[in-house]
């Protein structure tokens, strides 16, 4: 694995809460890593297994769904159903061999800015750890 | 009480006498060694009236209830054999049925059988074709209409004289239900009904009472299922593990009362307790001892519970 | 409806081994209703597939249709113009019925069931299934309450609760509830208890499978 390698990572990001997190991490210049694309939806209830499973099918080396606090969801449990749509999925990408960790829930409110850019550059880290994702490896050697 | 007697059954002599029965259980190899059978025999010979023969209990393969009940028989005893319906079909059954009557068997226990799934064979497919309501109604109608299911009818010299027992279980759900299950079983035509084992006699009590109050003792003879606690460990896995059996907290209570060494011997008082209190009991023609690998037990428990000698009929 | 569930991907990953185009066919009928192999589903299945073969550096096309259903010849037909792209395999996301179908209306073609045809049943709430009919033939369930004993008791008993039956639940599983339990206290809070004393007569299971496999002609409506 090169040192040099930059993940590509994808965040489902509710428009409640982990959408204005970033927004205000921005606006508050924290410093976190530019290689997370950002994906608004409506509430995380949204997020559906079909979506992280093409992001990771073109190309992307983990994908997480941000959410709000659990029990703070503007639609009751949206994110309580992500949390156990992310799980499913974990399951079954372990069972054709890619990691279950490519794979994430957390749940932040809309003023945590700094919470965001922390969970951005901690799950950037795990995903270094990891290297790019088993499907390019093959394609790339 | 005294009533028609329809078979050669000792054990309905028995109770056709009026006196207090006492069946026995003996659960059949799980090979084909005959030895064991007639090792466990030895143990019941003299103390029971009728041995039931168990029929793959637990779902487990052992040598079966027909082969084992002829090996008892044997032996001098008299077999009650077994039979569940989740491994045989009608035509299964009323073959065995004819086969167990032309070699010597006079009592037949209709069973629904556990399921297999908590047996040795979790993966095989069960039958279930008939249940143990039908099975007794269909034992009645091959020994007293002379007729098979199909209608084929069986000459007077050839139908199976069988005394057609059943299970009864008071401590199972839902408990004001229970007798009018067994009403359907008297209804069918079950002649005696041995319950499950024992420990909840205020509940027996209650059961027992409405099974009298509602005739249906007049019909069948009502045997009480009693299995002495070995140990305190032994109450609690029945209580927490065993569906449709309760062990109520005084007994637990009182095993625990007893240094370890001497809880067998508390609880076979406890089930001699018992036991005279069924031999007043309305309803209560007899008891059914299930002293499950405990064979050996049973000589001493039918004297200090005062059930010997058994009659000579 | 009948319920279904997806196969254990590794299991359909044995079905495609070695094979480089692959066709999958959901159906809009109970399956897409019991979420086991609807457009979604498809898509879900077919992605894996795609990101296993990635990983693996290995060539595969994954092709995705769903059929209205897959119990009926006319939309079976509707399959031929992609049939005709030639597959090495083709895995049906129907019921046990489906993969049949297409193998009878394509023979020449690999058909593979990537579901389990698990029962006929209902949803007790979303994701939650539970079965309540055994097909035998010849409904019963007006003379217990409204509620089938074949298929809901785990010993088909037709003259009430077993003496396994438990606070309500099996003996099998605290998680099977036992419908004699109910049917009972059903018929004892109607006080139907008279109505109820009869024995139940023998089942006849000449009109289940038993009777050997099934088949219903309307001569009404055959063409």
């Amino acid at each position: 694995m090169s040192e040099d390698f930059e993940p590509k990572i994808i965040a489902f990001c509710c428009q409640y809460c982990a959408y204005s997190a970033a927004d205000m991490a921005g606006s508050m210049r924290l410093q976190y890593p530019s290689n997370v694309e950002i994906v608004l939806i409506p509430c995380t209830g949204r997020f559906d297994v079909i979506l992280a499973l093409k992001a990771l099918e073109c190309g992307a080396d983990g994908v997480y769904v941000a959410g709000c606090l659990e029990g703070n969801c503007h639609f009751l449990d949206g994110n309580i159903r992500a949390k156990k749509r992310v799980a499913y999925l974990q399951n079954e990408i372990k069972k054709i061999g890619i990691e279950p960790e490519r794979l994430a829930m957390f749940n932040l409110s809309a003023s945590q800015g700094p919470r965001f850019a922390e969970i951005v550059n901690d799950f950037s880290g795990v995903i270094k750890g990891l290297g790019p994702s088993p499907t390019k490896k093959k394609l790339a050697a | 009480m005294t009533r028609e007697i329809k078979t050669n059954s000792n054990l309905e002599k028995v109770l056709a006498s009026g006196a207090f029965a006492v069946t026995g259980e003996l659960g059949p190899p799980r090979h084909c060694s005959a030895h064991e059978v007639v090792e466990k025999a030895k143990h019941l010979v003299g103390n029971v009236d009728s041995v039931n023969i168990t029929d793959n209990q637990t779902a487990v393969v052992r040598m079966s209830s027909l082969a084992a009940g002829i090996l008892a028989q044997k032996e001098g005893l008299e077999a009650n054999m077994q039979m569940v319906c989740r491994d045989r079909n009608r035509i299964a059954m009323q073959s065995d049925i004819l086969g167990a009557a032309a070699l010597g068997i006079n009592n037949l226990l209709c069973l629904s059988g556990d399921h297999q799934k908590f047996g040795d064979h979790p993966q095989s497919k069960n039958v279930f074709d008939v249940d143990s309501i039908n099975l007794i109604e269909m034992v009645r109608t091959m020994r007293d209409d002379g007729k098979l299911l199909s209608g084929q009818e069986l000459p007077p010299d050839g139908r199976p004289k069988i005394f057609i027992g059943a299970a009864y279980n008071p401590f199972a759900d839902p408990e004001d239900y229970r007798v009018h299950r067994v009403a359907k079983k008297v209804a069918a035509g079950v002649d005696f009904l041995q319950s499950q084992c024992i420990y909840d006699m205020a509940r027996f009590r209650k059961f027992m009472a409405k099974a009298v109050d509602m005739g249906l003792t007049e019909k069948a003879y009502f045997l009480a299922g009693v299995t002495p606690l070995k140990a305190l460990g032994m109450a609690r896995y029945m209580k927490n593990n065993v569906p449709g059996i309760i062990v109520p907290d005084e007994l637990i209570e009182r095993l625990k009362g007893v240094p370890k060494e001497k809880q067998a011997d508390e609880g076979i008082k406890i089930a001699c307790e018992q036991i005279e209190e069924f031999k007043e009991m309305k309803g209560v023609a007899g008891v059914h001892l299930m002293l499950i690998e405990w064979e050996h037990m049973v000589p001493r428990f039918v004297q200090e519970a005062k059930l010997t000698p058994r009659p000579k009929l | 409806m009948i319920i279904a569930e997806r196969k254990p991907i590794e299991e359909i990953k044995g079905f495609i081994e070695g094979k480089k185009k692959v066709l999958l066919v959901g159906c809009r009928g109970c399956v897409t209703v019991c979420n086991a192999g609807g457009t979604k589903e498809v898509g879900i299945l077919a992605s894996l597939l795609r990101l296993d073969a990635q990983k693996e550096g290995r060539e595969l096309t994954v092709d995705e249709f769903t059929l209205e259903r897959q119990c009926d010849p006319e939309y079976i037909e509707e399959l031929l113009e992609m049939v005709e792209k030639k597959y090495d395999a083709i895995l049906s996301m129907a019921c046990s019925v489906g993969p049949q179908f297409l193998t009878r209306r394509y023979p020449k073609e690999k058909v593979y069931p990537s579901l389990n045809t698990c029962f006929i049943g209902g949803a007790l709430a979303h994701g939650i299934w539970a079965e309540h009919c055994q097909a035998c033939g010849n409904c019963i369930i007006h003379n217990f309450g409204g509620m089938c004993p074949i298929s809901r008791c785990s010993k088909s008993l037709m003259n009430g609760p077993c003496g396994g039956s438990s606070g309500g639940v099996c003996e099998i599983s605290k998680e099977v509830e036992c419908i004699w339990h109910l049917i009972a206290n059903k018929v004892m809070e109607e006080n139907r208890l008279d109505d109820f004393a009869p024995v139940q007569p023998i089942k006849d299971w000449s009109s289940s499978r038993d009777g050997g496999p099934r088949k219903i002609v309307r001569e009404e409506l055959v063409k």
